[in-house]
């Protein structure tokens, strides 16, 4: 078993680019749930969002708005524009449509709406029907829109970096998405030391109450569903730029459980642990996946128990049986404080 | 919060405070061993069971209408794969029941070329799609790929297509109400939203697999009785399995006093878990039990047809429905059932032991989400992730009859059935599911109790 391969693949998942995404996308759920309590179960949307505001402004909208109205937007600018769309249009959208017939009602009907609007939303793109087709490219997904964020990568594409770790590309991804992270963490801080944060404690601790007092609950859920979707948006975008391509099947349900993991691993309610745990979650999935692919590789462990493609199936395995068993006894994670987090006792 | 101050059943309500039961600890443990256990076992036993086919494969099915507008499939049409490098790695030739089917070396895009000499004098639809290209084969699945035959159907008239999906959208209705009721009623009796029900749906369908497909338990010298049996056993296995899980995972978190929203996490942890130990298990493909094939079409009034084993489960549905409606409204336990769903508080102070119908709730509805399974299964194919795409439905289904009501799940399903099926008149078909998830969320714009629901149990 190649052991240098299994280490560098448990340091890439703390810190590469599946971290920087998921907790990215974690802290949009803090504020959902951690903060606000709202059971959002369609994370993956608005990941989606943000990956298809830039990838269908800069391949599709924006060549087509060219075309027809005889603009000149050149490709930059395309991307510049689809960055807004993805983080800030999309998300609005989307959460207007999830929250608008919900958030007055109990919360397992979030739960569900949600899930719903991610399944319309990932089953309306990669529809093969024409008019459809047209803007989003099926389940082949859209290419051709990384190139203007690539262009500006101080880094040399044959070099690797940081001990070998990434290509030059990723590095200058990574980097970008360090600095995206430590900047969303940092509002999200304020935020909710803030008056408006305490608001949102205040809703999810008994909403009745902030009411009582005063405070339009429905507007201030809306609005924390919005500025959490807008965090998932960015996490979506950088996946998609990561990859380079913009498919629907990135964003299936079970991302948006990855995410939940990541979250309720590190605590809820706490602004360092969607970072943390989504850290830990990647780091050990990580581990996980290539001690396991090793392992079946060098016949450690037999044909018959595992192939090569069950261990991809293993990790969503340990991802849902860990899921549960957290949920079912430590439900305030690492750092949560036990009488603060809603998710136990209350 | 929020959901307790609503006054709604809250699993955390037990008859144990955590801090009084002696001994808790070790059924905790009890239950962390037990899944430790169970996934061991899981691995262990992987490769005896029904994975038989390679990981990746290319497939269909020849099917044609003959001179008298009979379906019929096309046997003997050869067939060859290609990759991407013009190498051929596979060719296949169809079976008696039109069937073909190649095992790929791995994921990849594919082309696909029918060797039209052996099409029986039949004719290609779209020849200029021969060969087929661009077949993108995923990691573990099987590719369905599609070569129409024959003459075009000619373009049938509104409103007899109309009445053809309303029939069809009757019989989705029905599977997805068998399914749903169980759904309903865990929700009304503990108030959990349990988003592992859709995985009950899979294991049914692939219990009876196992035994009608994998072992062929034929006796008489009929493929029915194996069917038969696997359903049986479907029932058994799925309402032992439902029992099993209200005794040792939702009994232990009741008495422990864990939040609803804790619990309904938990749910959607075991559910991503038993999807995944399917495709472990199932891989990929799509199964399909031994008789989907035969297509022998009965015409009604000229108005809609349908196949044989289409009516046989309408028919059957129909029955095991109307079954339940009346041991909900006439027996003891029915009553009970619905008694705690309404109103738990008021059952349990008139002598109802609140528990047991727990228990009876999970038991019968996971029971009748495996039956849901099995005819689900023979209307399209089975496969690991049927059941969670079948709770969406269900959810909708549900949503639209009135949460926690078990009448409303009935009525909710088979609305939402119709509806997903006459969405086809306006949307594409892949979209079909689209249309019943957007009538959830106008529901619960318009009318958020649902149908039969009441209007002060959602505040």
């Amino acid at each position: 078993m190649d052991w240098g391969s299994i280490i560098e693949s448990l340091f890439r998942g703390l810190i590469g680019e599946s971290f920087i995404v998921f907790a990215l996308a974690a802290i949009g759920l803090n504020l959902h749930f951690g903060y606000t309590g709202l059971l959002n179960f369609g994370q993956a949307v608005f990941m989606a969002a943000g990956a298809y505001g830039l990838a269908m402004m800069v391949a599709t909208i924006g060549p087509a708005a060219n075309r027809n109205f005889g603009w000149d937007l050149s490709e930059s600018t395309l991307f510049w524009l689809g960055i807004f769309v993805g983080v800030v249009v999309f998300p609005v959208v989307f959460a207007l449509i999830m929250g608008i017939p919900t958030l007055r009602l109990r919360a397992d009907y979030l739960a569900i709406v949600t899930i719903a609007v991610a399944e319309i939303f990932r089953i309306v793109v990669r529809s093969p029907t024409p008019s459809i087709k047209k803007w989003t490219n099926s389940s082949d997904g859209l290419t051709g829109f990384s190139g203007t964020f690539y262009d500006m990568s101080p880094f040399s594409t044959q070099d690797r970096y940081l001990f070998n770790l990434f290509t030059g590309n990723q590095m200058f991804l990574v980097i970008v998405g360090w600095g995206v992270l430590a900047i969303g963490a940092t509002i999200c801080w304020l935020l909710v030391r803030s008056p408006w944060g305490r608001v949102l404690k205040a809703i999810r601790e008994d909403e009745d109450a902030a009411r009582s007092l005063g405070k339009n609950a429905y507007s201030y859920k809306m609005q924390a569903l919005i500025l959490g979707g807008v965090f998932g948006a960015v996490g979506g975008m950088i996946r998609a730029i990561g990859f380079s391509v913009a498919q629907p099947d990135n964003f299936i349900t079970d991302v948006t459980f990855f995410v939940w993991v990541a979250l309720i691993l590190g605590g809820a309610g706490k602004v360092l642990a969607p970072i943390v745990g989504a850290s830990l979650v990647y780091g050990l999935l990580n581990f996980s996946d290539t001690f396991l692919r090793e392992g079946v590789a060098a016949e450690v462990i037999p044909e018959s128990i595992m192939t090569g493609t069950q261990v991809g199936q293993v990790r969503f395995m340990l991802m849902g049986l860990g899921l549960a068993l957290l949920a079912a006894f430590r439900p305030q994670g690492i750092f949560g404080n036990k009488e603060e987090m809603a998710l136990d006792d209350r | 919060m929020l959901l307790r101050s609503l006054g709604e059943p809250s699993v955390g309500r037990a008859t144990h405070t955590p801090h009084q039961r002696p001994g808790r600890r070790p059924t905790w443990l009890t239950t962390l061993l037990g899944f430790v256990a169970a996934f061991v076992a899981i691995l262990a036993v992987n490769g005896t069971a029904v994975a038989q086919n390679g990981d990746e494969t290319v497939g269909g099915t020849m099917r044609a209408k003959d001179e008298s507008g009979e379906n019929v499939f096309v046997e003997g049409v050869e067939f060859s794969v290609v990759d991407v490098d013009g190498n051929e790695v596979g060719t296949a030739t169809t079976d008696a029941d039109g069937v073909w089917l190649v095992e790929l070396p791995g994921p990849g895009v594919y082309s696909v070329l029918l060797d039209t000499e052996t099409l029986q004098g039949f004719e290609l639809r779209n020849p200029d799609k021969n060969p087929l290209t661009g077949v993108e084969v995923q990691p573990s699945t099987n590719k369905n790929t599609l070569f129409p035959l024959g003459e075009r159907v000619l373009e049938e008239s509104n409103s007899i297509r109309a009445v053809q999906l309303f029939v069809d959208g009757i019989k989705l209705g029905m599977i997805i109400a068998m399914c749903a009721i169980g759904l309903s009623l865990i929700y009304g009796t503990t108030g959990l939203t349990n988003f592992a029900h859709g995985e009950m749906v899979t294991f049914g369908a692939m219990t009876a697999y196992v035994f009608h497909v994998t072992w062929q338990l034929d006796f008489l010298g009929t493929w029915m009785t194996s069917l038969a049996f696997g359903a049986i056993m479907a029932v058994l296995f799925a309402g032992i399995a439902g029992g099993l899980f209200n005794r040792f995972v939702w009994k232990p978190l009741r008495n422990r006093g864990a939040s609803l929203i804790s619990a309904l996490v938990v749910s959607i942890g075991l559910s991503i878990f038993f999807r995944y130990v399917f495709l472990y298990q199932f891989g990929g493909r799509a199964g399909f039990y031994r008789d989907y094939r035969i297509g022998q079409q009965v015409e009604f009034f000229g108005l809609f047809t349908m196949l044989r084993k289409d009516i046989f489960i309408v028919v059957f549905s129909a029955l095991v429905l109307v079954g339940i409606g009346t041991a909900l409204s006439r027996t003891r336990v029915g009553k009970a059932m619905r008694a705690v769903s309404d109103n738990r508080d008021l059952a349990e102070s008139s002598g109802i032991d609140v528990e047991q119908v727990i228990r009876y709730v999970w038991i019968v509805g996971s029971a009748l989400a495996g039956l849901g399974g099995v005819l689900f299964g023979l209307t399209e194919n089975i496969n690991w992730e049927m059941g969670f795409r079948l709770l969406l439905l269900m959810f909708a289904g549900v949503t639209l009859g009135g949460l926690g009501t078990a009448y409303g799940a009935l009525l909710g399903s088979i609305i939402a059935g119709v509806f997903i099926q006459m969405s086809t008149l306006v949307i594409p078909g892949d979209m079909k599911n689209v249309g019943a998830l957007m009538a959830l969320i106008i529901i619960l714009l318009v009318r958020p109790q649902g149908l039969l629901g009441r209007a002060e149990r959602i505040g």
